[in-house]
């Protein structure tokens, strides 16, 4: 037993990092706080991986990162307070949903305007053609029968 | 001696590229038939070399031949036989090459199937994927040459990263390639058809099959990847919006709405230039992809290597296409005349709707997906966008859609009755609000959005398959007829049917796995258990093992329910000796369609071990939908309106009206 301990203890050093996220260690006792700080964690982006957040990030930056938010909640802090001590620290970049600014006005505005101009500018289209689809006639028995035909 | 040869075909297929780049053109300016044929034979040719090549290079890799670069920086000798296979592309040089092999066997298909194609648009066709194929031919030459020679072979390779050490890599990048590939297709046709200034209904109809069959690849290879992840990363998601997935996801939903756009004008001859359009941008898309990819500008597992001059010779690829190509459009769609009215509300209007939404939320994949890197390159300012905003913006855009996609296949063309529509749908809303009702009886208020999500999924799998129980007059008929009406409806209307209640199936999965899965983080001795969603796992010990290339260290778990065995779970790591670094493999144990996720932390001193563990419900819908999707397309390619050079079916005789399939 105790070879297979040593055995263990031996391929855990050599492993370069370790592969969970949130360790054991890391979780608070207050199960409700705990609930926020994941929450928050996933809003928080690791700032040396490729846009992954704290809360699934294996980097020891995420690790410390992750403790620093449990520390600020245990100390009372909002998730809001949490939020901005974290963006005062290492600036907007922490944010995996960057906020409401003049910089990123095009990155939220974008997608909605799209989708309005795209509606209005359907709109106006139907509204031209309505015109034009009520003036055409309807088939006539003849023209009915070449169609079926070429349908065939 | 191989490795040469492989180089040479390539040298040859670039060759051959460039005489069917620029003969079939000017024989489609002439009216040459000579000239214009020559690009049957030179695709077929080309696609022969490239092939001479990828062979050439996995026979480098098969027989561990460590004089070539390529496969001293990516194989070992010890490593099993199907990676040897399937390092050929899990790296830079090597999947350009698989990509230029996909090209050239969509170039020869065209060529060998397309033989009712006019001459022309054939010509001009097989002329612009001569472009795309030369301009790719001339990056792995110039930039990637997966041949490349050393002086002194090494005795042993480097091995492959061992995240690529997986059956996935079999699996999935070859069907990714597949579908990006695919859209060229689409793309040569569009570009064809501006460069003869003609398009019209037939072309939309030689271009869907192709168009579909791309679509169904990126599907399937979208959706491995995404399963490949959830069990190779250890942490249990299954969609992160990393750039480089969004890579994958912005030419699926252009691909998506040029399927539907594309249905339109074939069947009404309307929305021609904005299907042209759409063809451009999927395959534009697919280009940024892979040089969001290839170029270095996003690190990620899919990065195999990173450099400048690559990343400037994709990007002049991607001006010369996307720019070219749009400027094509801009000068030449104003002359196409636009045909097939019709009223707002109406199956062209539905259709319309869906585009203007999947077309909303392609872009908005676009932005947060390039807007960081302008950003930094205009401003210097460093911002993330990450799931959180792709949650907040993307999945509002699919809710409105989601739930008029039940309407399109039930309203008439040209002028429909949604109020008529909506009383056939009757039943799929009554079903939508039981779920609703159901889930909220069942998970209390645990979630108060969660359950009308599962309403919308039940709604529209009910509601897609309204029509297909009408049509086949199930429930109000004999089986017997039953059975003789389903054999005859097109199979293009089970295609649709299938695709759309595999959409729902898949929301289904993503609101049951993100909602009510249960996640424990915890320290465990020998001997103790573990409880979460009614399961308990007990942790046996340890074991040590050795693998053909790596070691691995196991820890052997129980799974119970209710005091019951029902299976072992090992969940290990892997330490790869030759790059040293490791893996952690998640152990997964199936229940019906849910999943026990188990993955292994550190092995702490006191000999207890950190694991994580998930109960993801219901979590297997998420990729058991995309097939159906896949299938649906599959279906719809199988219709004989859209097989290539299908002859028409015997006339049945007018004396039997009731085999008269609806009009289509």
């Amino acid at each position: 037993m105790r070879i297979i301990a040593l055995i263990c203890l031996f391929v855990a050093l050599l492993l370069p990092q370790p592969v969970l996220a949130v360790t054991p260690d890391e979780i608070l006792k207050d199960p409700v706080l705990e609930q926020r700080a994941r929450v928050l964690s996933q809003e928080l982006r690791c700032m040396v991986c490729q846009n992954q957040s704290i809360d699934d990030s294996d980097a020891p930056l995420a690790k410390d990162l992750r403790m620093l938010v449990r520390e600020r909640l245990v100390k009372g802090d909002s998730d809001r307070q949490v939020l901005d001590y974290l963006v005062s620290r290492y600036g907007a970049f922490v944010l995996l949903k960057p906020p409401l600014e003049i910089s990123t006005l095009l990155l939220w505005g974008l997608p909605p305007l799209a989708l309005l101009s795209g509606i209005v500018m359907l709109l106006a289209m139907a509204r031209r053609r309505k015109a034009v689809v009520l003036d055409t006639p309807a088939l006539s028995t003849d023209e009915q029968r070449r169609l079926r035909k070429l349908a065939e | 001696m191989i490795p040469e040869l492989g180089h040479y075909a390539l040298v040859l297929a670039l060759a051959l590229g460039i005489v069917q780049a620029v003969a079939p053109l000017i024989g489609a300016l002439q009216r040459d038939t000579a000239l214009m044929r020559l690009a049957t034979s030179t695709a077929i040719m080309q696609f022969v070399f490239v092939a001479l090549s990828f062979a050439a290079l996995t026979a480098c890799y098969v027989t561990s031949d460590f004089s070539v670069v390529n496969v001293i920086e990516n194989s070992h000798s010890m490593m099993p036989l199907i990676y040897k296979f399937t390092s050929v592309w899990g790296n830079h040089e090597g999947s350009m090459l698989l990509w230029v092999l996909i090209l050239a066997m969509f170039g020869a298909s065209v060529a060998a199937f397309g033989g009712n194609l006019p001459t022309t648009l054939k010509a001009n066709v097989l002329a612009v994927q001569s472009w795309i194929a030369c301009t790719f031919y001339l990056f792995i030459l110039l930039t990637s040459n997966p041949f490349l020679r050393v002086a002194q072979p090494p005795f042993e390779g480097r091995d492959l990263n061992p995240i690529l050490q997986d059956i996935g890599l079999a699996v999935h990048p070859p069907l990714l390639y597949l579908g990006y590939v695919g859209f060229s297709i689409s793309f040569s046709f569009a570009i064809a058809a501006l460069i003869e200034g003609r398009i019209d209904a037939a072309w939309a109809r030689w271009v869907r099959p192709w168009t579909l069959a791309a679509w169904m690849f990126l599907t399937v290879g979208i959706a491995m990847g995404s399963y490949w992840a959830y069990y190779e990363l250890g942490w249990g998601g299954f969609w992160f919006w990393d750039p480089v997935e969004n890579a994958s996801l912005m030419p699926w939903i252009a691909g998506t709405a040029l399927l539907h756009s594309a249905v339109v004008m074939e069947k009404r001859n309307a929305l021609k230039v904005w299907t042209l359009l759409l063809a451009i941008l999927a395959f534009s898309l697919s280009l940024i992809g892979t040089f969001l990819v290839r170029s270095g500008v996003l690190t990620s597992v899919h990065t195999f290597a990173s450099d400048p001059s690559r990343g400037v010779f994709i990007l002049m690829i991607l001006i010369f296409f996307i720019g070219g190509g749009l400027a094509l459009f801009a000068w030449r769609a104003p002359l196409l005349k636009q045909g097939g009215l019709f009223a707002p509300v109406s199956r062209e209007g539905a259709l319309v709707f869906n585009n203007l939404f999947l077309t909303t939320a392609c872009l908005t994949v676009f932005v947060g997906t390039l807007y960081p890197l302008a950003l930094e390159a205009v401003t210097g300012e460093k911002i993330s966008v990450g799931a959180p905003f792709f949650n907040l913006t993307f999945g509002p855009l699919f809710i409105p859609l989601m739930f008029v996609m039940p309407f399109g296949p039930l309203l008439a063309w040209k002028r429909g009755d949604v109020l008529g529509v909506a009383q056939r749908l009757m039943a799929a809303f009554a079903i939508g609000l039981i779920a609703i009702a159901a889930s909220f009886a069942a998970m209390g208020m645990s979630s108060v959005l969660a359950p009308f999500g599962i309403g919308l999924a039940f709604y529209v799998m009910a509601g897609s398959l309204v029509d297909l129980v009408e049509r086949t007059g199930l429930f109000r008929m004999p089986m017997a007829t039953v059975r003789a009406r389903a054999a005859g409806l097109p199979r293009s209307v089970w295609g649709t049917a299938l695709a759309h209640f595999g959409m729902a199936v898949t929301l289904l999965g993503i609101v049951c796995a993100t909602t009510w899965g249960e996640e424990r983080i915890v320290a465990l001795k020998q001997g103790q258990s573990v409880t979460l969603s009614g399961y308990d796992l007990r942790f046996d010990g340890m074991v040590q093992r050795t693998g053909p290339n790596f070691r691995e260290l196991a820890a052997t778990f129980t799974a119970g329910s209710g005091g019951v065995a029902i299976g072992a779970m090992e969940p290990s790591k892997r330490s790869f000796v030759a790059r040293n670094s490791s893996t952690s493999e998640a152990a997964l144990l199936t229940r019906g369609f849910s999943q026990l996720y188990l993955s292994l932390g550190d092995v702490n001193e006191d000999g207890s071990v950190a694991i994580r563990v998930y109960f993801k419900p219901l979590v297997l819908l998420i990729w058991l939908g995309s097939l159906v999707m896949a299938l649906g397309g599959a279906l719809s390619l199988s219709d004989r309106r859209l097989r290539v050079g299908a002859p028409k079916p015997a006339k049945k005789s007018a004396a039997k009206p009731s085999t008269l399939q609806p009009a289509e």
